[in-house]
């Protein structure tokens, strides 16, 4: 499939470049297409190349040596992962799994380092792109040091809330587990508590926030 | 139509251990395989995704904002 100059130029590696710039960028990439479930990365393997989500969604996790999963992050279209391993050479940070099918544009860590070179204002953009990321884990620092279980179940239906047209992602009780850093069963115990608050009502297969106001106070406990 | 929890046939090993929790009847076991019977009795347990040893089962939320 031909790569699409106008879906790279929206990709913020590359705000601020002209079209004919990013056009000459599109020698590097390589896309790739995954099928729903499969293994994109695996932790801790040598890192040779950087991602970006085209269409779909991208969980990226680290595994404990008992099994345990730990979500680090979902990766949205125009978003990318493993940018980390490639920039200090390091190994892979956490594997990615792709959440549904999905399509991603790659660039090999030389060729990046290539381009970084041939555009500086990428340079500036990485670091941009790089210091959010490092907000997102500190924020996950803090709710995993410092908030309840279930004041971490709230954060992230607030987080996740969507509007009902289906574009926020669906997640099951051992995916909000992975994300508060807790059992699957007291996913459902938090669950339950928020339902006694009123802050939601459990309908099923939808978790519907009933009061938006209670539900950030009791996530802030 | 009902929304079901999804299996991943290529995950499923057939062990039957989500037939055996399921209070609805919603699970039966074709050629050692899960398949899913659209059922109103189903109540999103989610107990056939707690037990099963493979992931091969999710029951996923969708969160929702209440519309006042």
């Amino acid at each position: 499939m031909a790569i699409d100059v106008g879906r790279l130029k929206s990709i913020p590696y590359f705000a601020g470049l002209s079209r004919a710039e990013v056009d000459s960028v599109k020698q590097f990439v390589f896309e790739r297409a995954a099928d729903s479930g499969e293994m994109l990365l695996l932790e801790g393997e040598p890192a040779d190349a950087m991602y970006f989500v085209v269409s779909g969604l991208v969980k990226v996790f680290k595994t404990s040596s008992d099994g345990k999963e730990q979500i680090l992050s979902f990766v949205h279209p125009g978003e990318s992962f493993n940018e980390v391993s490639v920039f200090d050479g390091g190994p892979n940070l956490g594997s990615a799994r792709a959440v549904g099918p999905v399509v991603l544009h790659v660039f090999r860590g030389k060729d990046f380092e290539a381009i970084v070179r041939s555009y500086p204002q990428v340079s500036l953009n990485v670091a941009r792109v790089l210091s959010q990321q490092v907000r997102r884990l500190a924020s996950l620092v803090e709710d995993l040091s410092f908030r309840h279980v279930t004041a971490r179940v709230a954060k992230i239906l607030l987080e996740y809330a969507g509007d009902g047209s289906g574009a926020r992602p669906r997640l099951t009780q051992q995916e909000m587990a992975a994300m508060a850093g807790t059992a699957r069963e007291m996913i459902g115990r938090s669950l339950r508590t928020l339902e006694d608050e009123g802050a939601i009502r459990l309908e099923r297969h939808r978790i519907v926030i009933a009061d938006q106001k209670a539900l950030r106070e009791l996530a802030q406990r | 139509m009902i929304e079901m929890p999804l299996v991943d046939p290529e995950k499923c090993d057939g062990c039957g251990l989500c037939v055996s929790v399921c209070r609805c009847q919603a699970l039966v076991l074709v050629d050692r395989r899960i398949t899913i019977i659209e059922s109103r009795l189903c109540g999103w347990c989610t107990q056939c995704e707690a037990v099963c040893p493979t992931d091969a089962i999710r029951c996923p939320f969708e969160i929702v904002i209440e519309d006042r």
